[in-house]
């Protein structure tokens, strides 16, 4: 039982959760973005599969890291094109077309890697992102080695989440993706496009979920296999429901969420006789939880899964 | 350019409407097949041939599109009434784990207890969608993301099953449960090959969906709920009665393809037993336009796909994962002609 809590004092834990949560980040904001333009990216499971391989694939040709991450946002961005395509112009169901996309992106990331790497090969490796271990700053004691240590996806992350926030709620481009997530004839009524509008936001926020899966194969690990993405698009998808549709508040349900995983991964070689099944169980059943608890009071964009024609209710 | 509603849907237009989009998935899936180096009309043939070249072959596909007519009459019962069940996968596993768990020491006949056991696996399937249902009437939780999040759950508890109550003592350390009597093993439907009965329970079962989905009242309720939530209620449906049933129905369905599968393929469950049955059943409803009978050819249109994308893996290299993205694109290219059913373009 101190074991148990001895773990919570230890910076490698809280070192840990924040690199736990960089993909979750990515992909939480990704996420957001596209519903509070009214449109739900269930493609997201498989856009962050395709970035993963993606930023793995270019780095293992020769790119650089960036490079890597580069091709990661272009190929999410393009599956969020292809997903806004069909949902927004056309308005078929966001439920299947997302799906659709995650099938897509992830049987095509997977056939892509087959053809470079044949089967029974071991995975190849890269070199990947160094923490950075920030001069000074890291020397700090205790939230040095925590927060200055990382690798610089992580704080790309944190900044991201300070920008978004920033241009969803004190931008009129930000103003005029809520508008659109609300209320899409509003939109039209202020002369701007909302179809327009809603087709930027998912590529936008596909191109994140992009680098969200970029950042396993290109910092958390350094190889690229298949199912390695393992439900984070979902938790994400969930995560937005928690955050309420925020940006700030997405942030504290992506540390808290990779909090209780960092945990229960220490958890496993403390506790015995539990079968490890049961840790690895916990974080799903967390989000659902979290859905649960959040439901009844949720903030859903009113238009939110309703495609917009114009002159048609 | 805008999109116009039809007055009437045509009924050429809707049996057309999945040969072109397989048509348009394969057309794309060359581009890809041309850029493993191979003649995407040589591969195409090797798939033809690997699927249905022999009378082995044949058996073969129709032993993989059992479990898809099952999971795919899930999904197309649940989408019928804009209940979005993703979870077939967990289903199908549930269904597989409880069937192999009961069928391992049930003292009953033969016949008698393959029944039982399709009954057990029908409703451990059934009881895992309740959950989620549930949630959705109770709380108003969205029910595709805990149907998903239970998949991952469902595999994990499987994985725990058979590594330790229902482990296998004779699989030699191989993680995989413990085996249902042989007395339940489902007879073969063509002597030796691995084609089992199981395949006439699956389209009978499709022939039962047709039935209540077209003849019975509560057929006319789910579809009502599917088509408009708020008139149905109007009209006196009870919405949420109306959901649990239909997430019984389709969560049975997944599950019986999971007792089918174990009872007539594998023996025992392992933790990679589906290559996925529950997703590539969702492509199977989309297909189908959600219509059972059309669940039973799009099944072995899947299975086509996936058991001739594995023998032509093997004669040319084209990597096997192109039977995912064939089916994929499949399922895109079909809801884009699902929409040229409904709408037409009008300048």
């Amino acid at each position: 039982m101190i074991e148990a809590l001895e773990i919570l004092t230890n910076t490698s834990l809280w070192a840990a959760v924040l690199r736990i949560a960089t993909p979750l980040i990515f992909g939480v904001l990704g996420a957001l973005l596209c519903e509070r333009a009214g449109v739900l990216n269930l493609g997201i499971e498989g856009i962050m599969t395709m970035g993963a391989m993606a930023g793995w694939l270019t780095v293992y040709m020769g790119g650089d890291l960036w490079m890597g991450l580069v091709i990661a946002a272009a190929s999410g961005g393009l599956m969020g094109l292809l997903h806004a395509g069909l949902t927004v112009p056309l308005g078929l169901s966001q439920h299947v077309s997302g799906l659709g996309i995650t099938l897509f992106a992830s049987a095509l990331a997977y056939y892509l890697y087959r053809l470079i790497v044949q089967v029974g090969e071991t995975p190849p490796t890269i070199e990947p992102f160094r923490p950075l271990d920030i001069p000074v700053l890291s020397d700090i004691p205790v939230l040095g080695p925590i927060l200055f240590t990382q690798t610089a996806p992580t704080y790309l992350a944190l900044i991201s989440v300070a920008v978004l926030a920033y241009v969803l709620t004190r931008t009129p481009l930000g103003l005029a993706i809520r508008m659109t997530g609300e209320n899409p004839h509003a939109v039209e009524a202020q002369g701007l496009n909302p179809n327009a509008l809603r087709i930027g936001a998912i590529v936008a926020g596909s191109a994140l979920m992009g680098l969200g899966g970029a950042f396993l194969t290109t910092a958390a690990f350094n190889s690229f296999f298949p199912e390695m993405v393992q439900g984070r698009g979902w938790i994400c998808i969930a995560l937005v429901v928690f955050a309420s549709w925020r940006p700030g508040k997405a942030l504290i349900g992506a540390l808290l969420f990779a909090f209780f995983d960092a945990y229960q991964l220490r958890l496993q070689t403390v506790v015995e006789g539990v079968p490890y099944q049961l840790f690895l169980m916990a974080p799903y059943v967390l989000s659902i939880v979290a859905l649960i608890l959040v439901a009844r009071r949720a903030e859903v964009p009113e238009a939110l899964m309703a495609p917009y024609r114009r002159g048609e209710r | 350019m805008r999109l116009e509603r039809r007055e009437s849907v045509p009924l050429a237009l809707v049996t057309t409407a999945p040969l072109a989009a397989i048509f348009a998935a394969l057309l794309l899936a060359a581009g890809l097949i041309g850029a493993a180096g191979v003649n995407p009309l040589t591969a195409y043939a090797e798939m033809l041939r690997g699927a249905l070249g022999s009378r082995l072959s044949i058996t073969e596909m129709l032993t993989r599109a059992t479990p898809l007519i099952l999971t795919g009459l899930a999904a197309a019962v649940a989408f019928r009434a804009r209940l979005w069940n993703i979870g077939g996968e967990g289903q199908f596993y549930v269904g597989a784990l409880t069937t192999a768990w009961i069928g391992h020491s049930l003292g009953l006949p033969g016949p008698i207890g393959i029944a039982v056991l399709m009954v057990c696996g029908m409703a451990a399937g059934a009881l895992l969608l309740a959950g989620p249902a549930f949630l959705r009437l109770r709380f108003g939780v969205d029910e595709v993301v805990t149907t998903l999040l239970l998949n991952f759950i469902v595999i994990l508890f499987v994985g725990l099953m058979i590594e330790g109550p229902l482990r296998d003592p004779l699989a030699f350390g191989w993680p995989q449960s413990v085996p249902v009597d042989g007395d339940y093993r489902l007879p073969d439907l063509v002597p030796r090959t691995r084609l089992h009965i199981g395949l006439l329970f699956a389209i009978a079962a499709a022939g039962v969906v047709w039935l209540v989905l077209t003849r019975t009242v509560f057929g006319v309720e789910t579809r009502a709920a599917g088509l408009n939530a708020r008139a149905a209620a109007f009209a006196g449906i009870s919405l949420p009665r109306t959901i649990m049933g239909v997430a019984l129905v389709s969560g049975a369905l997944a599950g019986l393809a999971g007792a089918v599968e174990v009872m007539g393929v594998t023996g025992g469950v392992t933790t990679t037993m589906s290559p996925g049955f529950g997703y590539a059943g969702i492509v199977v409803a989309m297909l189908a336009a959600l219509h059972p009978a059309g669940v039973v050819a799009a099944a072995i249109f899947v299975a086509t796909v996936f058991v001739g994308a594995d023998a032509m893996s093997r004669a040319t290299g084209v990597p096997s994962f192109i039977a995912d993205v064939i089916v994929a694109l499949s399922l895109l290219t079909m809801l884009v002609a699902l929409l040229f059913t409904t709408y037409r373009l009008r300048r």
